[in-house]
């Protein structure tokens, strides 16, 4: 089935655009060339000094948790696999969340409500935060070095699945981060409601294996199925640090489908926010 | 002096009704900010399921546990959001002219400020506070000694004073430079690790502990909770409680420093 051109068309418009955001963004921050490398290198000894609390944890313990398969290694590939997805949320949303809120308080919506062009696309990429994506080079090494420790050569479903799913997860905590950041239409202010975001996706920092017992269980249950935070880390994960795992198709299926629903569910609920959004100011 | 106290109740209790407008935020705020600690549960029982339950650092799974909510309770005092950065904002865009022209002391009124902040904080989060600790009782061996506790509550008090007098020394830097971003992401990344709210600083080894140990930073945390599950005590308590006010007297002195020489070169940007 051919798509239609008008379709076509509208998509490289929006590409255009994207990349305009991009190189706008670029240009900014080479503007300001020393802070970018400050910035570069601050998040990059950030995650070092995370990779480092592991490194001190994993001194005293061999695995998190009896018979889970996350070894020292095996869990490495998950950290780097979580500094993948949050270095692509810092860099392309959360500067944008972050001024959605102050957009709404301020009134200055107004502005992006009256461009031809979807305000959900243009208040989610407009400001790209380029050094963020400095945590890449750490979490490839990070990964390279753990796969190799751990012995496992990545096969090409693997290759093909595991950037697939890194972006599957990046969509869930986006789908997250968008309707709180909205809520601010309906509160007045974001402040609050957008560090529940960070409390939240808290709990997709570590193996999903480790919410178990009488508590856990119910835990587990609910960040995968009702709000699929533990999906977003642990699926690409498991790909290539327990390659073997029984669960991980099943697993494949449902963070396929939840990163549609919630994907859906952020923009039904971005379109409330902007119906009820009445400006602040004139 | 009776007109001083007069000001200064003035700010305290337009600072509190301010502080106030927020409550329900506050007390749900306060009830996310353990969500981390539901992480925290499982992580270390992982953890201890797996070395056998072999006490880490002098610390069993449920010592982890008090200790993790105990320094929730110190970063209840200590941290100060915002404050380096709005000081040094109000340099910067020359806000802080405000506090030149008028016969106020600017280090003063930020102080009460934070009291009043704080209060008001206390005053809202104490249920949350209370249900989260109610709930964890099992992993508490007990109330400590009265002694103890004093030193607790002290050592608590002394850490508002602390990390208000060393943020807000952070921010006089700006009368320096006009952008400490940088220099707050050092301070922010040092605390996050070292001032004990991610893991007991007794973890680190070698060297490394012993120049953690030395800075003042573990006062915001690990300090009182360490206190508290008697980790410190006896001459080391004493000498820990002198050292911890050695440090709020001097950082004390290099907030009134900084601001004094600060704006004898300040030049007044912006409108």
């Amino acid at each position: 089935m051919a798509v239609p051109r008008a379709r076509t068309d509208e998509i490289a418009r929006y590409l255009r655009v994207a990349a305009t955001f991009a190189r706008n963004s670029l240009v900014r921050d080479m503007t300001f060339r020393a802070n970018f490398l400050i910035d570069a290198a601050t998040s990059i000894v950030w995650m070092l000094m995370n990779l480092a609390f592991y490194v001190l944890i994993f001194s005293f313990t061999t695995s998190l948790g009896v018979g889970t398969g996350w070894g020292k290694y095996q869990f490495f590939v998950f950290l780097a696999t979580g500094m993948f997805i949050n270095s692509l949320v810092q860099a392309f949303f959360m500067p944008n969340a972050n001024e959605f809120g102050e957009h709404i308080r301020t009134g200055r919506l107004d502005f992006a409500l009256v461009k031809p062009i979807d305000t959900q696309f243009l208040v989610s990429l407009s400001r790209i935060e380029w050094s963020s994506l400095s945590n890449f080079a750490v979490a490839a090494v990070l990964l390279g070095y753990s796969l190799v420790q751990i012995g496992h050569r990545p096969s090409v479903v693997e290759c093909v699945l595991y950037p697939f799913y890194v972006l599957c997860g990046v969509a869930v905590l986006y789908s997250l981060m968008m309707p709180l950041a909205a809520c601010a239409v309906w509160l007045g202010r974001n402040e609050s409601l957008y560090d529940y975001w960070f409390y939240v996706i808290n709990f997709s920092r570590y193996p999903m294996e480790i919410y178990r017992g009488t508590y856990g269980t119910p835990l587990r249950l609910f960040f995968t199925y009702m709000i699929p935070v533990l999906i977003v880390v642990n699926v690409p994960a498991r790909l290539l640090a327990k390659p073997l795992d029984p669960d991980n198709w099943w697993l494949a299926i449902c963070a396929f489908v939840a990163t549609l629903a919630s994907l859906a569910v952020s923009r039904w609920i971005f379109q409330r926010a902007l119906a009820s959004y009445r400006s602040a100011s004139s | 002096m009776l007109a001083r106290v007069q000001t200064w109740w003035t700010v305290l209790s337009i600072s509190l009704s301010e502080r106030l407008v927020y409550r329900g935020d506050f007390a749900v705020g306060t009830l996310m900010r353990f969500l981390p600690f539901v992480t925290q549960i499982f992580l270390w029982a992982a953890i201890f399921e797996s070395n056998g339950n072999q006490p880490i650092a002098g610390y069993t799974y449920p010592d982890f546990m008090a200790y993790f909510l105990l320094t929730q309770v110190a970063r209840a005092f200590s941290s100060m959001p915002g404050l380096a950065s709005n000081v040094a904002l109000d340099i910067r865009d020359g806000t802080i002219k405000k506090y030149l022209i008028q016969p106020i002391d600017m280090v003063g009124f930020l102080l009460l400020k934070r009291v009043a902040h704080k209060l008001v904080y206390y005053i809202v989060a104490i249920a949350p506070f209370a249900l989260v600790f109610y709930l964890a009782r099992g992993f508490f061996g007990g109330w400590p000694e009265p002694a103890v506790l004093a030193a607790f509550f002290a050592s608590l008090v002394m850490s508002f004073l602390l990390g208000f007098f060393l943020e807000a020394t952070i921010g006089m830097v700006g009368f320096w430079f006009l952008e400490v971003s940088s220099l707050l992401f050092v301070y922010m990344l040092f605390s996050f690790f070292f001032s004990g709210h991610m893991f007991p600083i007794d973890m680190l080894p070698g060297f490394l502990g012993h120049f953690v140990q030395a800075l003042p930073l573990k006062f915001l945390a690990y300090f009182p909770a360490a206190v508290f599950l008697g980790k410190v005590t006896g001459q080391e308590l004493v000498i820990g409680l002198i050292v911890q006010a050695a440090w709020v007297v001097f950082f004390g002195v290099a907030c009134r420093a900084s601001f004094h020489y600060g704006v004898k070169r300040y030049s007044a940007y912006g409108g």
